[in-house]
């Protein structure tokens, strides 16, 4: 891809600053000293975690700030001139034929009261660009540059009439409507499963190489964006980490958080379990919601002490729901939990405290898993006054423990959840649940709303923990790329029902059941021509 | 969508009918009954019965109210019990009076409110905003006799502008009605203002944030454009039921109002009847008032059904 | 600096709780505070104000601002009787639909709807119109018609509070209804819970004392704000300022009560408790 040749340049942004200046006063600089150039056709990869500035800098090419924002210092050239000092009018007239952006939620980002031709039209009608007819001719051409089905009938549709994956595509449409020169990508398809994630992601590079225009691709992933970057920046709290060919990046990085997060993930898995019999068994376990929607259909597991079984699953394969059925919280149909060779009830209230203080879980959102009103003592706390009747004095002590083996600071004890960060609130969770001393802990999309760093730490984190104590885990997830490396069991789930499974080197080892091979290759790889290998492996 | 147009009708008839049962129902609680209260003191045993029988009381609860309920549907509400003439006779001028001032308020106030309202919204966090919204704050709090009496104080008692009693009678014109009922539609239009206001500053608002407005914006469109094609349609269906809530508060407001200004309102004739226990008569204002406010409130959520493109067009 | 939540205090809110303080203090000490009492006639009719009758004297004779200092027991101690006793039944009612689920919640909540959709107002003045204007059957009309607002905001609280993790997690491990309900959900919900109560305490309060105006509330002789506005207002057209103290203590009191309910939604939208 370095190869392709470069046009003339179309952007230079030098020593860009931005700040929240608000009426209480300054606040924090989002984005400080950051400098880079985009050439004709070239494609820029912005990439950093939470916070790290990226979206900032993406929407002020397009010379917008959110509230509270400044540009304070540096420069935006687009062809010779700056950004920051056109006029409004002038900015307005950049945006739609110079600059367009593609949001991460297609869903939020159309308007829910016209078709999605009339918006994907309205720039290029609006700015005198082209007459209606030819605006509506040249939109049905993207739909079909774009791969969207009925491309003449599908403009006519709402926003809410088509799924998520086609409407992402079609806001792209919509910002390719006035050609223009450069396109901002702002997590295109973060909010997308993994196989609509690969066909998005084709579609998207095959309209900017046809077209030969620049982009700016903003991601936390950095697998995604080695599949379309001709360049790489890599951003920490607004300042640039690295800057390099796509390549340079992946296979030398020159910076230690880069290496970081370019490292193979760390490899724990090897780990086998020593035959003790089962300590959770599901026998054709049926489940719905409302007994209406069948959501877990004819599930049979099973899972050994030291176990790490990872369920593995797109959104609505039921993967939530088997925990749930799991835990009590929805009752089963038909079919037998049996944990430690007893039979557990299908209700919640129809167990034992026993039962309850066996099985745990850690929730994927830190934030609403934890009331924001109690102090650290009394979350971790009580499960520990509550199943093992402890004096206050005990029940402290034994709090310190559990903070100390989470690497979490002992003042933090008199703390509310309000006053930590992402990370150490999922730490102070995975407490709660140790607090309890269970045999299973479920684990659900623990590190998906985490940065990937983060995230890593607490993998590491519970890795450890099931060394030390012997836990086995049941872990919900989307990410195949996590299931490798930590499970020694895997469960595949399709709309309700288990369709492969077994121990992981057996299931991501050929034969393939054919969804876990979709699944798999759709998971994007550290390398440039991965996205090339999956399509040329479909094509064929 | 019609589906749900259907069942919002069926709901609204179903609410008419419970609040004609509750109104019925909540002149069953008086303790003896009708006969005694209008026999008061010559309630003797005998007088008593035979009145009930007059009345038709001694029939069954039910009976009773599906006569009233059905003779209320052809018009026919009944005598007054204070002065022997009927219901229906004495209530229409004053309907006729509590409409003209609830419309003269509502056509001052809702396109004053929508438009102070947008001005808000759109100069958020500035001067004017802060203002308009501090002084619809107090305004709020205010009862609406200080407004009234404020007004009467200054713009006819000191300045002489305005009559400060709303007396109107048949034969005034139009000019001079308007004249008599400035001061009470002011009243109204002070009071409502601030609530319609920023409830449509609030959900103009509550658009302007969504995230397909600031897209609107990055591509490249007007101010005026993002405003008038993208937030106003979708902040539709909020405005419209901000108004219906306040017209029907409208028209039960009128009722301190027309104490305050001596106007010969519905209001006005429920209170004396309130006072008088002339059943009659209160349930008869009654009904009239819950069927208003039941209607206003069906037109508010039909309207926002209708303004909404997901329920207008289905998946 | 005032703190209150961990939050400052900004200046509406400030004043705004002076003066609820202030109405407090008056309606609970107005025997000792007030001059003279509420009902005797201590000089000539509509006699100006002086350094004895700070106000003046009213319609027979009464000082003013003892008067108003009773006025407040009674138009704020009605008031507060029908907010609690409409907050009981609303709360009560509405974690109960949130908890018990199935048909009792739609059971209540349709009930409520119903209720919702029709002008109470009017069934207040049908009620009294049959039972008289007695101060218990007020109170307890109001407060009954009042509870279905409660309910809804308790019940959408409960609900939304009760899908948040933090409570299944309380109630997969085990826990009992009781801690439930006081640990995990109550404690999240007071924020807006108080900030409603200010609410329905500025429309219980308006509401007695628009009944009051209209003669159709507190009866004579005892002092009420609503009643004194009604007994003062044929002055006006003298250009006395009489109605303009129970009507302006009136609007005071909303106005207070208005500017901490606003901060406290403010606080609430904010999720407070962040960072304390």
């Amino acid at each position: 891809m370095t190869e392709r040749t470069k046009g003339d340049l179309v952007l230079d942004v030098s020593q860009l600053r931005i700040e929240v200046r608000t009426d209480a006063g300054p606040g924090p600089v989002l984005v400080d000293d950051v400098s880079f150039t985009l050439r004709r056709g070239e494609v820029l990869g912005l990439i950093g975690e939470s916070g790290a500035g990226k979206s900032t800098i993406g929407l002020a090419v397009l010379g917008y700030t959110r509230a509270n924002c400044f540009i304070t210092g540096g420069s935006l050239r687009f062809h010779g001139r700056d950004i920051r000092t056109m006029s409004a009018a002038e900015r307005r007239a950049l945006r739609g034929p110079g600059v367009a952006y593609i949001a991460q939620s297609a869903a939020a980002s159309f308007n829910p009261a016209h078709t999605i031709l009339q918006q994907v039209c309205e720039i290029p009608i609006q700015q005198g660009l082209l007459s209606p007819a030819a605006a509506r001719s040249r939109a049905i051409g993207l739909f079909r540059e774009l791969d969207l089905p009925n491309p003449e009938q599908f403009g006519d549709r709402y926003p809410h009439q088509v799924s998520g994956g086609q409407l992402q595509r079609a806001m792209a449409a919509m910002a390719m409507a006035a050609r223009p020169d450069i396109l901002i990508f702002d997590e295109p398809t973060t909010a997308l499963d993994v196989t609509t994630q690969v066909e998005v992601l084709a579609s998207f590079r095959k309209l900017i190489r046809e077209h030969g225009t620049s982009a700016i691709y903003i991601t936390h992933d950095l697998a995604v964006v080695a599949q379309i970057a001709d360049e790489i920046m890599v951003l920490r709290q607004g300042r640039m980490v690295e800057h390099g060919t796509a390549d340079a990046i992946l296979h030398h990085p020159q910076q230690d958080y880069t290496r970081r997060l370019v490292a193979e993930r760390f490899e724990a898995h090897g780990h086998h379990a020593q035959d003790s019999g089962a300590l959770l068994e599901l026998r054709h376990v049926v489940a719905s919601y409302a007994s209406l929607l069948r959501v877990v259909n004819d599930v049979s597991l099973r899972i050994q002490r030291g176990d790490t079984l990872a369920v593995v699953g797109e959104s609505g394969s039921g993967k939530s729901s088997l925990a749930r059925v799991i835990m009590g919280l929805l009752p089963r149909e038909a079919g037998d939990i049996r944990f430690r060779d007893e039979m557990l009830a299908s209700r919640l209230k129809d167990r034992t405290r026993e039962q309850l203080r066996r099985v745990q879980m850690i929730y994927q959102s830190p934030d609403v898993a934890l009331n924001p009103n109690q102090t650290l003592l009394q979350i971790i706390g009580r499960p520990v006054q509550f199943y093992f009747r402890r004096s206050r004095a005990e029940v402290r002590a034994r709090v310190l423990e559990l903070l100390a083996m989470m690497d979490l600071p002992a003042d933090y004890i008199d703390r509310k959840p309000g006053a930590l960060s992402g990370g150490q609130k999922q730490r102070v969770g995975i407490a709660r649940a140790l607090a309890a001393e269970p045999d299973l802990i479920i684990c659900d999309e623990v590190t998906s709303a985490l940065d990937q760093l983060v995230g890593e730490e607490i993998l590491k984190l519970l890795k450890r923990l099931q060394e030390e104590l012997g836990i086995a885990y049941l872990f919900i997830t989307h990410d195949l790329g996590t299931v490798k490396r930590i499970a020694n069991k895997v469960a595949v789930m399709l709309k309700g029902e288990m369709v492969d499974g077994g121990e992981t080197e057996a299931v991501f080892a050929p034969p393939y059941h054919p969804y876990t091979q979709l699944l798999l290759s759709s998971v994007p790889e550290m390398r440039s021509d991965w996205l090339d290998g999956v399509l040329a492996g479909r094509a064929g | 969508m019609l589906r749900l147009v259907m069942l919002r009708l069926a709901f609204g008839a179903m609410t008419v009918l419970a609040a004609s049962v509750l109104i019925f129902a909540g002149t069953e609680l008086l303790p003896g009954d009708l006969a005694t209260a209008i026999l008061q003191n010559s309630a003797t045993p005998e007088n008593v019965a035979e009145m009930r029988a007059q009345l038709g009381l001694d029939r069954p609860a039910p009976v009773r109210y599906a006569e009233w309920i059905s003779h209320a549907a052809q018009g026919d509400l009944g005598i007054s019990l204070s002065n022997q003439h009927p219901v229906a006779e004495e209530l229409a001028p004053r309907l006729r009076n509590s409409f003209f001032l609830a419309a003269f308020a509502a056509c001052v106030s809702v396109p004053l409110a929508v438009l102070l309202g947008l001005l808000a919204a759109i100069y958020q966090n500035s001067w004017y905003d802060r203002a308009v919204n501090f002084i619809t704050l107090l305004t709020i709090s205010v009862p609406e006799y200080l407004v009234g009496y404020l007004l009467v104080k200054y713009l006819s008692v000191r300045w002489g502008l305005f009559p400060s009693l709303a007396n109107v009678a048949p034969e005034n014109t139009l000019l001079e009605r308007l004249d008599l009922t400035f001061l009470p539609m002011l009243t109204l239009v002070l009071v409502v203002v601030a609530h319609m206001m920023r409830m449509t500053r609030a959900s103009v608002l509550n658009i302007m944030a969504s995230p397909y407005i600031e897209m609107a914006f990055l591509k490249g469109l007007t101010k005026s454009r993002v405003v008038v094609r993208h937030a106003f349609p979708n902040a539709l269906a909020p405005i419209i039921s901000v108004i219906a809530l306040n017209l029907a508060y409208l028209i039960v407001g009128v009722v301190v109002v027309e104490a305050v200004f001596v106007y010969p309102g519905l209001g006005q004739l429920l209170v004396d009847a309130v006072a008088k226990h002339d059943l009659p008569v209160v349930q008869a204002c009654g009904l009239i008032f819950a069927c208003v406010f039941i209607l206003l409130n069906l037109l508010a959520d039909i309207m926002a059904i209708l303004s909404n493109p997901r329920l207008r067009r289905a998946r | 600096m005032v703190k209150l939540f961990g939050q400052r205090v900004p200046l509406p809110a400030l004043i705004g709780l002076l003066i609820i303080v202030a109405n407090l203090l008056a309606a609970a000490f107005a025997p000792w505070i007030a001059p003279f009492p509420e009902a005797d006639v201590v000089g000539d009719a509509w006699a100006e104000a002086d350094a004895t009758y700070w106000l003046g004297l009213d319609n027979l004779g009464r000082d003013i601002f003892s008067r108003l200092l009773y006025g407040a027991r009674m138009s704020i101690g009605l008031s507060l009787l029908i907010t609690v006793l409409s907050f009981t039944i609303g709360v009560i009612g509405g974690f109960t639909a949130a908890i018990g689920k199935g048909w009792i919640d739609a059971a209540l909540s349709r009930f409520v709807d119903l209720i919702l959709a029709m002008p109470t107002l009017i069934f207040a003045f049908v009620v009294l119109s049959v039972m008289g204007t007695d101060l218990a059957v007020l109170v307890v009309t109001l407060a009954c018609l009042d509870s279905v607002k409660v309910f809804r905001l308790a019940r959408a609280l409960a609900v939304n509070i009760g899908a948040l993790e933090y409570v299944e997690v309380a109630r997969v491990r085990g826990e009992g209804l009781w801690w439930v309900i006081t640990r995990e959900i109550l404690p999240n919900a007071l924020a807006p819970l108080i900030a409603e109560f200010g609410l329905r305490f500025t429309f219980a309060f308006l509401f007695v004392a628009a009944l009051s105006f209209l003669g159709l509330g507190v009866q004579p002789p005892a002092a009420d704000w609503g009643s004194m506005v009604r007994d003062y207002r044929d002055v006006i057209a003298l250009d006395s300022p009489a109605p303009f103290y129970p009507a302006g203590a009136i609007a005071l009191l909303t106005i207070g009560v208005n500017f901490v309910v606003d901060w406290l939604l403010a606080l609430h939208a904010r999720g407070y408790g962040e960072g304390a």
